[in-house]
């Protein structure tokens, strides 16, 4: 009895112990789509400086933005990434728990695609045809004022000129930001585009979203988890269906999957880079200016993620798929952010 | 009696239970070998996908070290040695060795061949011996994981994937000449984490599950086998010891993703312990594993026979005495056996570890248990999860060694059982 309370006792002095030290490491959270881009940072800046190398965790942009606000101290986390721009109710949040000055650092853009296997035939869609595809309802007349359940069990059902084949999308499910930015980016692109639903838009937000948002349970939409390599490997085995994920695991895949042309353009990086190509979104990460000067090598890092090196257009996050900013936007997010200049909503 | 005696009825009834017999016997054997069938796939599948991981592609260079660059006015320093540019070096001799690559472009995509981590090693290789300066050296360079992958015949070059046509046939060239060469990938074993294929390894995850278990038996088992001891031997037997046990029972069966809970609510916010580290992982593998060990240790002491326990008590010994003296090193191997097992599902848990950010990109080696660490079962997971085609065969790799591991610990269970168990 008595070792044991001795091993216990050691344990906790140890563990408080690591507590009172000052932390020499980053910490960084966030979003599972910066992960790839953030981690090949930190392995740079670990390799070529004298700083520790950053420990980055993938808890996705929600989560991140939660720990990120938590509070100010060794305790929490220095830096977040994230898929999207943090809301307001995050700022505020933030500001509730003594997170006052948050620099905001735009990195770059993500193209989602809808892609198939290299097998079949390369298709062209409009964000309209994804919406009656993917919707649990659609439109039952030209101008969306009258609604049904999605009728439709093939492309071509939808328009003749699409392939004669079963509606089969696999998907990342609700929790991943990646869906947030299909379903925003696309879904509701196309909803859109019928009458009665943009103006439904200004009476009933809540009814549109669910409208707009809400994809079909019937099994046409697969929900096939947050590993966009399995649903590579599914489209390899299945030339019928379709998956929806990142850009940069078309660009590592591109001798097996090919992205379909939305709207009449190709998911290409000059496409997406360009603003072009239409579902794509920007990328970011947050700092806490707080910790600045405490946390040892935060300057650097920034420095370092911001430099043409890595984030321009011949930089090595490009390898890993990122898609740079323009000219102008690099140097601006450069400088506002080594000086750490304050989030503006 | 004789044969004729016996009815057919009677007859009939018996080749019916010798059926019958034979029937169960089929089903208990179909029974296994579905179970290993499916232990055969598991491991064929991972071993077929990952023993190419145990190669990695080098690119032989025939690498110049001007003396000029690095030992100016012929002194050695450490400092100058590490500012050169060495990348400068190894992209000189891949031009020397594919003439005629001119456009800046082209360059560029003959470069990709190499991996960067090329350059760290021929620096390390040039700061452990500087004889080498103003030689003309053998280097073999680590080749990138794309090219890697080309060698392996993974994927082709020149059909829109990651290899371009002419890299593919620069390649070719150099294979020609002999100069790839496939080599045993140590980095896979010697290296952390990295974001490039051909420079990652487990090394730094393996650790990281070294301390967490370090943590966990540590912890789990004094705790376990003691409360195994009063439980088994002095708790009378009431209302109050039922209702420990059914719990202790329950514990064993809630889904670890709670424990995981209970880590980050106590041991981070309550207690501030660090993220990520060893120390709260195997605090939370150990709550996980200690009912396991319980139920395990009492059982072994209830098998030892009551006989052991009079005799020492008619030989004046205290209640202590023939616990300490004769029960538990009696009971011992059974205790250890569960507590292996116990163990080993530990060492593949990677859920509770989810919560209290063990799941992270840790590119250092972690040296002590409050270091920021990650464990082999989350490496898995991040690997698969990572875009670049050359992780599929290292995450079966790493899936490999993992199960080395558990096999290994398993072994040493039934080794142990069978060395000190003593049958009455």
């Amino acid at each position: 009895m008595i070792k044991q309370s001795v091993i216990l006792a050691t344990a906790v002095v140890i563990g408080t112990t690591g507590l009172a030290q000052a932390r020499d490491q980053i910490r960084i959270v966030g979003s599972s789509t910066v992960f790839p881009f953030a981690t090949a940072v930190a392995e740079q800046f670990g390799k070529t400086t004298k700083f520790k190398t950053p420990v980055i965790e993938s808890t996705g942009s929600g989560g991140g933005l939660k720990l990120f606000c938590a509070g100010v101290g060794v305790k929490h986390p220095d830096i977040t990434n994230a898929s999207r721009r943090i809301k307001m109710s995050e700022v505020k949040r933030c500001a509730k728990n003594g997170v006052k000055d948050i620099t905001e650092v735009k990195v770059g853009f993500d193209g989602i695609v809808l892609a198939n296997s290299k097998k079949a035939k390369k298709v062209q869609l409009t964000r309209k045809q994804i919406f009656l595809a993917l919707a649990k309802k659609v439109p039952a007349n030209a101008d969306g004022s009258k609604l049904k359940d999605n009728p439709y069990k093939m492309w071509s059902d939808i328009d003749p000129s699409l392939p004669k084949a079963k509606i089969e999308v696999l998907g990342p499910p609700p929790t991943s930001g990646t869906r947030d930015a299909f379903v925003e980016l696309a879904m509701e692109g196309g909803c859109k585009t019928f009458k009665a639903i943009k103006a439904m838009k200004k009476k009933n937000k809540k009814k549109y979203k669910a409208l707009c948002h809400g994809i079909r349970e019937d099994g046409a939409f697969v929900e096939a988890g947050e590993n966009d390599n399995l649903i590579v490997q599914k489209l390899v085995a299945n030339p019928g269906a379709f998956g929806v994920f990142g850009y940069s695991f078309l660009d590592q895949n591109s001798d097996s999957v090919q992205g379909s042309i939305v709207n009449g353009v190709e998911p290409t990086f000059e496409n997406i880079s360009a603003g072009k190509y239409k579902i794509s979104r920007s990328l970011f990460f947050y700092i806490k200016k707080a910790h600045a000067g405490v946390i040892p090598g935060m300057k650097e890092y920034v420095r370092a993620f911001t430099s043409e090196k890595a984030f321009g257009p011949e930089g090595y996050l490009v390898d890993k798929g990122l898609i740079p900013l323009s000219d102008t936007d690099r140097k601006k997010i450069r400088t506002s952010s080594r000086a750490f200049a304050p989030l503006s909503m | 009696m004789t044969e004729n005696n016996t009815t057919d009825a009677a007859l009939r009834l018996r080749h019916k239970r010798y059926a019958s017999e034979r029937r169960f016997n089929i089903y208990g054997i179909i029974s296994i070998a579905v179970a290993l069938g499916a232990l055969c796939l598991l491991i064929g599948s991972m071993a077929s996908k990952g023993w190419s991981a145990f190669q990695q592609t080098y690119i032989i260079l025939e690498v110049e070290l001007p003396r000029d660059d690095l030992a100016p006015q012929g002194k050695i320093d450490a400092e100058t040695l590490r500012d050169v540019n060495y990348v400068s070096y190894l992209r000189k001799s891949l031009r020397t060795e594919i003439p005629g690559v001119k456009s800046r472009r082209d360059q560029r995509s003959l470069y990709k061949l190499l991996s960067s981590g090329a350059t760290l090693g021929l620096q390390n290789l040039v700061l452990n011996d500087t004889k080498l300066i103003g030689q003309k050296i053998k280097f073999a360079a680590v080749a990138s994981d794309d090219i890697d992958q080309l060698v392996k015949g993974n994927i082709s070059a020149g059909k829109g994937g990651k290899v371009s046509k002419k890299q593919g046939d620069w390649v070719k060239k150099l294979t020609d000449a002999g100069k790839i060469e496939k080599r045993f990938n140590t980095n896979l074993f010697s290296n952390g984490d990295s974001r490039e294929p051909e420079l990652a390894g487990i090394w730094g995850a393996t650790m990281g599950s070294l301390l967490t278990m370090f943590v966990t038996v540590l912890l789990s088992f004094p705790l376990g086998v003691a409360a195994a001891i009063y439980l088994e031997e002095f708790a009378r037997k009431n209302r109050w010891t039922d209702l420990i046990e059914v719990n202790i029972n329950n514990l064993a069966a809630v889904p670890s993703i709670v424990f995981g809970l209970l880590g980050l609510a106590v041991f981070l916010s309550f207690f501030g312990l660090p993220r990520s580290a060893p120390l709260v992982g195997g605090i939370v593998l150990a709550l996980m594993t200690l009912p396991t060990i319980i139920i395990a240790g009492r059982a072994a002491l209830g098998a030892v026979p009551p006989s052991i326990r009079e005799a020492a008590i008619g030989m004046g010994a205290s209640p202590m005495q023939v616990v300490l003296h004769h029960v538990l090193p009696l009971a011992f191997p059974g205790i250890l056996t569960g507590t292996i097992i116990g163990a080993a599902r530990a060492l593949g848990e990677t859920a509770p570890l989810l919560m209290i950010g063990m799941v992270a990109f840790i590119v250092d080696i972690p040296g002590s248990i409050t270091d920021a660490a990650t464990v082999l079962p989350v490496q898995i997971y991040l690997w698969a999860d990572s875009p670049e085609r050359a992780f599929v065969e290292r995450t079966a790799a790493a899936t490999l060694i993992l199960l080395t591991f558990l096999i290994l610990m398993n072994l040493v269970a039934v080794i142990m059982r069978k060395k000190f168990e003593r049958r009455w």
